[in-house]
Parts: structure tokens; sequence; C-alpha cells
């Protein structure tokens, strides 16, 4: 069940979108969530739709996988389009006992839904393509000019990527803890909240005393290959924008520019 | 001058009771020599806890002696200045392999000693391919480090490590997590890099098989070194091994047994072709 | 007590692209007393089959039969034939959270509603049978040596009184001396308290030397089942699949080879030293 999660999982697959710069796709990705909050109408949803279709499409990541990252916002889609329905005042469809649910409501809540469902896909869309590493160079990349402001850029996108490469890792040593604990007669499903609560520390003990170790490990391991730090490393792929990147921008300026005539004219 | 020279080299750690208080010191590693010369294939043998580990880890500069010193290529380990020039010249494998992969691609993983180097683009490249080649794993360089078997993981570490160009490489228990089959892979791409490469391999293992190919073997417990000299010498010495908590290959056990019973069997037999043209000679 | 395994399937991901046969038509009994090895390569499926038997998957195909009940059976309760059938996953220890050895013992029959006393005896025998001193139950568990904290892991399995054990690699990461410990602490098990012992692992040597029976798993199959003797008697097909047959028992082999007419079904350094010693007439 944890393996679901596939929030920040890349997809090795072969595409222009892999292929693109991670800045591009970073700047891109900000801009489209930009977007997606910037018009009201339903004809902004269509280009967004149009855009986000043609994205998933030349992006070669089997469309399942997109929507895998919903799963584990269900809760939360539900949870908002809820109390949007319920709490938006305006005029009334129906009303029982203390509830109304209005047309405005409604509206809202499917502006709600959309949005959300668009800017995880959208998201998805970036993490299914760019690996982890590739990701954090391009953050490294664009972020530089914070360094002036003492911000440790390079350590905060080296944290970033040992994050992502760790998380598949810690998740399935999670399963095997919880597999052990429960062959040992542990009980996780039943009991109310803090005995299921209490239930969590034979999981959780083991789980930090492992990442511990691992941490411990790999920073043996890094050291040992030379790492300083930010200061006189090189890469082997440095970025570089090629035509293709160029292109995208250009795209990037068409699909905002069409957003912002649909805003004006709708 | 040999590579790698420790000189009553002494480790001692805090010991600390349940309240954190000092409570004394522990001595991990107690007055050992050691000489290691260009070319070797040295193995260090050793029960848990015998201080192995610690040993390794003085010879890049991850840990310090208290007293005595260490000296790689010339350079004593403690000389903040040639601390990088150290780990470039004795690159390390760990146990476990996952948790030393830093790269999301095998080839990234790679790279990433070079480039901490800060070594120009097309010459990581070249280094990158060269060493994938070497452990036989060029063909898997686009893929995640977690779809890779054990073995094939701890060779992609051996590669992250020859990538730097290293004199020497120490594995510290390298295939003490892996199946039969990942640890004769790795235990063959060691020999490569031996017999081909020339680099010098530091091995430590407690697993007697994969200490038989090597030119040396140096016997620790409790923090000393207890026994050395070529395989056959150390194995021909049974039951001190057992003494120091570790064993000696079945083979020689066997050859051990018909000698105990009478039978014209040299000491020191290691291999089942060792043993089976004694036998039919006799 | 009897487990029946009967034609047991075990499908990941049905119907996707993903679809892996982890376990394909299995079918095996296990009757009380037993000493079993169970072996194959890694992804060959014994794993997997090992969280069957403890109910910890459930089969996609055919079935498991514990005294004769379905364990995947509607209102089955697991939790209580977690107690009757233990398992102990690789590196236990890295599943010890309590404060003190004991309490952590004490977690597995807690679970199963014991009162209090019946589990501080259970702990306490558990601790015993596993060779640990009353002056480490009040220990972290985390500051015992490797070897210790492996078999306070057994204990907190073994305190659940299990009439079945399942040992995942119960030796590995373990020098020699401590690999003898676990086996001998398996050996005692079975012998005095007359434990059903179904013992994974990748060393023939250990095998040969410790259970009665092996079952093979290959690609999600059982391919061999049979005393160790027969099971090492087929060589080649052990080969073909990554998997080897005891060390002496191929010295036998050679020899025989090589036109010296001994035995090559033994697979023991003993017996095989007396063979050998029977035809060179001493």
């Amino acid at each position: 069940m944890i393996r679901e999660i596939t929030l920040g999982q890349y997809y090795p697959a072969d595409s222009v979108l892999h292929r693109l710069d991670p800045r591009v796709k970073l700047f891109g990705t900000l801009l489209y969530v930009i977007s997606l909050f910037l018009f009201q109408s339903f004809t902004g949803y269509i280009v967004a739709t149009v855009f986000l279709a043609s994205l998933i499409a030349i992006s070669h990541v089997p469309v399942k996988f997109m929507f895998r990252g919903l799963k584990a916002i269900f809760i939360l889609l539900i949870f908002t389009a809820v109390l949007n329905m319920f709490l938006t005042p305006g005029r009334e469809l129906v009303s029982f006992w203390k509830i109304t649910i209005t047309i405005e409501g409604l509206r809202f809540a499917a502006f709600m839904i959309l949005r959300l469902t668009y800017l995880i896909t959208g998201s998805s869309i970036m993490t299914l393509t760019t690996t982890p590493s590739n990701l954090t160079d391009g953050l490294e990349k664009s972020m530089r000019w914070m360094n002036i402001l003492k911000v440790p850029v390079h350590e905060i996108a080296m944290m970033m990527s040992i994050a992502l490469t760790f998380i598949p890792v810690l998740l399935e040593e999670t399963d095997r803890i919880i597999k052990a604990q429960q062959a040992r007669g542990a009980d996780f499903e039943s009991g109310n909240l803090i005995h299921r609560i209490r239930a969590l520390v034979p999981i959780l003990v083991p789980l930090f005393v492992s990442a511990f170790r691992r941490a411990n490990d790999l920073a043996l391991a890094m050291e040992s290959r030379c790492y300083r730090g930010g200061e006189g490393r090189t890469k082997m792929r440095p970025l570089r924008y090629e035509r293709r990147d160029i292109i995208a921008y250009l795209v990037l300026a068409l699909y905002i520019a069409c957003i912002i005539t649909v805003g004006i004219l709708f | 001058m040999n590579l790698i020279s420790a000189r009553k080299l002494i480790f001692e750690y805090v010991r600390r009771d349940k309240n954190g208080d000092v409570d004394g010191f522990s001595r991990a590693i107690d007055e050992v020599d050691l000489e290691i010369s260009r070319g070797d294939f040295v193995a260090i043998l050793g029960p848990n806890g015998s201080g192995k580990s610690t040993l390794a880890k003085h010879l890049n500069s991850l840990l310090f002696p208290t007293e005595g010193t260490v000296f790689v290529d010339g350079w004593d380990t403690t000389d903040a200045e040639k601390i990088w020039d150290i780990r470039k010249s004795v690159g390390m494998v760990f146990q476990n392999p996952e948790n030393q992969m830093i790269g999301t691609i095998v080839e990234e993983d790679v790279a990433f000693g070079p480039e901490n180097m800060g070594i120009e683009p097309e010459n990581i490249k070249e280094r990158v391919k060269e060493s994938l080649t070497m452990v036989e794993m060029y063909d898997h360089r686009k893929t995640s480090p977690s779809k890779l078997s054990g073995g094939q993981k701890q060779r992609v570490a051996i590669a992250g490590v020859l990538a730097m160009h290293p004199k020497c490489i120490v594995l510290d228990e390298p295939t003490a997590m892996l199946d039969p089959v990942g640890r004769e892979e790795v235990i063959r791409a060691i020999r490569g890099l031996n017999d081909v490469e020339n680099i010098t391999i530091i091995l430590i293992t407690h697993n007697m098989e994969e200490a038989v190919f090597a030119d040396k073997i140096y016997v620790m417990n409790e923090g000393h070194i207890v026994m050395s000299g070529t395989p056959k010498e150390v194995f021909s010495r049974v039951d001190e091994l057992r003494e120091n908590r570790l064993n000696v290959p079945e083979v020689t056990l066997l050859a051990h047994e018909l000698a105990k019973a009478g039978l014209n069997i040299p000491p020191g037999i290691l291999t089942r072709k060792e043993l089976c043209n004694c036998l039919c000679r006799s | 007590m009897s487990i029946l395994v009967n034609h047991l399937d075990h499908i990941y991901n049905p119907g996707t692209v993903f679809e892996v046969k982890a376990l394909s038509d299995v079918s095996f009994s296990v009757d009380e007393g037993e000493y079993i090895g169970l072996v194959g390569h890694t992804g060959s499926g014994k794993s997997t089959l090992a969280a069957h038997l403890n109910g910890l998957m459930k089969p996609t195909g055919g079935g498991i039969y514990y005294n004769g009940v379905d364990i995947a059976s509607e209102g089955y309760n697991l939790k209580e034939l977690r107690g009757h059938i233990g398992l102990v996953f690789q590196y236990p220890e890295h599943q010890l959270f309590e404060e003190d050895v004991f309490t952590d013992v004490c977690f597995g029959p807690k679970n199963l509603g014991l009162s209090r006393t019946e589990v501080e005896m259970r702990a306490y025998d558990a601790l015993k049978a596993v060779g640990i001193d009353d002056d480490h139950f009040y220990v972290s568990p985390f500051d015992l040596s490797g070897g210790e904290k492996r078999r306070v892991a057994i204990a907190g399995v073994l305190a659940m009184k299990p009439e079945v054990l399942i040992l995942d690699e119960p030796c590995a990461g373990l020098d020699p001396a401590g690999r003898d410990e676990i086996l001998a602490v398996a050996d005692e098990l079975h012998d005095s308290l007359g434990i059903t012992i179904i013992l994974i692992s990748h060393s023939m040597d250990d095998l040969a030397r410790h259970v009665k029976r092996i079952l093979v798993m290959n690609d999600g199959k059982l391919v061999m089942d049979g005393t160790a003797r027969e099971v090492f008697s087929h060589r080649e097909e052990l080969e073909a699949m990554g998997l080897a047959v005891p060390e002496v028992t191929a010295v036998l082999a050679d020899l025989k080879k090589a036109g010296i007419p001994v035995r090559d079904d033994l697979i023991t350094v003993e017996e095989a030293a007396k063979e050998i010693l029977r035809v060179f007439g001493r």
C-alpha cells in the first residue's frame, strides 16, 4: 500500500519532455500552477486541458501513472470540495436541516477539484519526466542568485536529492518492519486512536534507528568519495540550454498568452 | 616505499554510561603495524567487533589515530592539506550497497566522485564509461540502482570508486549482505581489478572462501593483528583461527581432518583442485 | 501439528503489465518435529513463501492449511496463527525497539493477550533458550553485540511459543563463530523443545550439517523436495539454478571422476573424511 505513493517518482522513458532542461520544466510548472488560479471560467480550463493533455501525450508516461498521485490526496480533494460546497454563500440550490448548498458553492467546489487535480497532475508530469538529481540540479542553478542572501542553495539541493533517493528505500524498509512486527503479533488495525498511535512505536523506533544508520553510512561514503560541499564541484552533464528548451519557452509563452486572452474575453 | 604503512596504530574511543558521562576509553585498535605494497591483494580477516572496520577507516582519513601513524603513499593521514589526495588514492566500498548510492541513475552515481574532484565534464564521461565497463555494468548505466541486484549494486559502488582513479581500494565486508551469486560477481570484479589493472586491494571480510585469493592475510581480533601470512600459512593453523572466532574453508577443513588421520597431505590446502591432485598422487 | 501447502499461487499486481508470478503451484506438507531447509536464489520466492506461512500475505490461488483449517478463510485468527508459526525475518535485530532486552522480548507474547506472569515467564524461557544471561536482561538492546542482538530478536518470536519456527537467513552478516552459535540455538530448539524448524539459508554447507529435509525453490516453483542427501545428489540441476552442493560433496565427485572409488553422496566433512580414509585404507 505504501509503495503506491508516486509523487516525486521518476518514470524512465525517452521523450522530449524527459530531455528538456529541468529549469524549463520548473519554470513551466510554476507558470502553469499560477495560470490555474488566474481564470474563473470554464473556458480557461479548456485551454489548460488541451495543454495538459498534449503534455501527457508527448511524455511517453502511461496515463495511469499520472493519476496515481491523485489517490494520495483523494481525501483532501473531497474534503475541500465539500467544505466549499457548503460554506460558500450565494443562491440557494438545495437546503436541508442546517446545511445549504448554493449554486456558487457548487461551482466553486467544481473549480477547486479541477484546480487541485490539474495541479497535482501537472506537477506529476514534471517529477515523472525529470530524474531527482536533474530536478535538484535545475533548482540549484535557477536559485543560485539566492546565494547572495546567504541561502545555502547547494546544500538544500543536495539534501533534497538525497531525500528523494532514500524515500523508496525507507518506504520499503517501513513495509518490512511492519511485516516483522505483525509476525510478532502486533496489531495496527484495531483499537481506539490512542491505542493505534501507541501501536506505531514498534514501527517508528526501528525506522528512526535505521534512518540514522543509513545517514551515517551515506555520510561516510560521500566523504570518502571526496565530497566537500558545492565549491569546486563540476558536473558530468552541466545544464545548458538547447534549441528545444528555447522552443519550450516559446510554447510556454504561447500558453500564457492564450490564458490571458481567454481571461479577458470570457 | 610501501603504499600503506601503519605504525603502532592505536585508536581509542570514549565509552559513556547511561547518563552520557564519560565512563572510560575503549581501544578498538591496539598497536597495529601494517605494511601493504603496491599491487597487493590483502585480506583482513576478523570476527565481528575485532576492529577491522575501524582500521579500514584509518586508511583514507575517515578516522585519525589516537596514537601512532598511518601513511598513505608517503602522506600522513592526519595532514589536513593532503586529506583529499589521500581519499582520492584510497577508495572505500562499504557493506551495505543501498547506503552508498548517491545518484538516482547508475552513471550519475559513478560520476559523483569525479564531480567532487572538479574534473571536466568530458573527462568525467570517459571515466564513468571506463569504470562501468571494468565491472561489467556499462549496459546498466541508465538504470536506477533500486532495480539492480545486490551484486550489481555493489559493482556500481566499486565503479564509483574506480572513477576516481585510486591506487588502492578498501572494501569493508562488501559481500556480507549478498547472496552467493552476488558474492561471486563482486569477488570476480575485485580480482579482475587486481590482476588486470594492478590496483591494490584490501578486502575486509569474515568469509574465509574469499580470502583464499589474497596474496597476504592479516587476522585481527580484539584490536590486535593476531596472525598474518599467505593464505596457505594462515589457513594451515585451523585451531588458532577457531580460537579467534573464525574458521577455514570447508576444503581446508577436510584436508586438515584427513592429515590428522594420517594421510600424507600438506597443510594449508585451499581449493578442491589442490586436494584432489594431492589425493590422486598418494 | 501439521501444515499443508496446497497448489499455492501468488501473483503480484495481477492483470497489469507489472504482473509477477512469485509463487506458482507450490505444494508440500510439514509434519511435527521436522527440520527443513529452504533454499533458492534471491527472488526464487522463498521469502514470499515464508510470509504466506505466517499469514502476512494472502494467496492468490491455492491455500495453506494449518491443522486442517485454511488460514485464508474468513474470520481465521491470524494473530493466533502467528503465535503457532513463528517467523524470524532477515536481520531481525533491526526490529528491536524497547528500552531493554526483556521488555522487547515480552512484546510478542503480550500481543497474544496473555497474563502478565505468563508473558514474563515466556520471555524468560525464550531468552534462556537462546543463551542470553540474566545480567543482559535490562540493558538496552542497542548496546548488545551483533550476535547477541540477533539472539534477542529470535527470542522475541520464540516467546510466542511457536510450534513451528521459520528462520530467514538467521546467520547473515555474522562471523563464523556467531553463525555456529545461532545454528546451535536452532538445533537446540529442535532437539530439546521439539520445535519444527524451517531454515532459509544460502549456505549449503550449513544445511548439510543441520537439516534433514531440503526444499528447493526456483522461479516461484518448488522444484525439489527430499532428504538433504537426495537433493544434493542433483548437482548439475542445482548449479543450473545458481545453487551449489556442499564443498565436500563436490570434492568427492571430483575424486570419483579422477578414478578414486569413493561414494559421492556424502555431505558433511566428517562423513567425507571417513569415506576417503576408508578408500585409502586407514
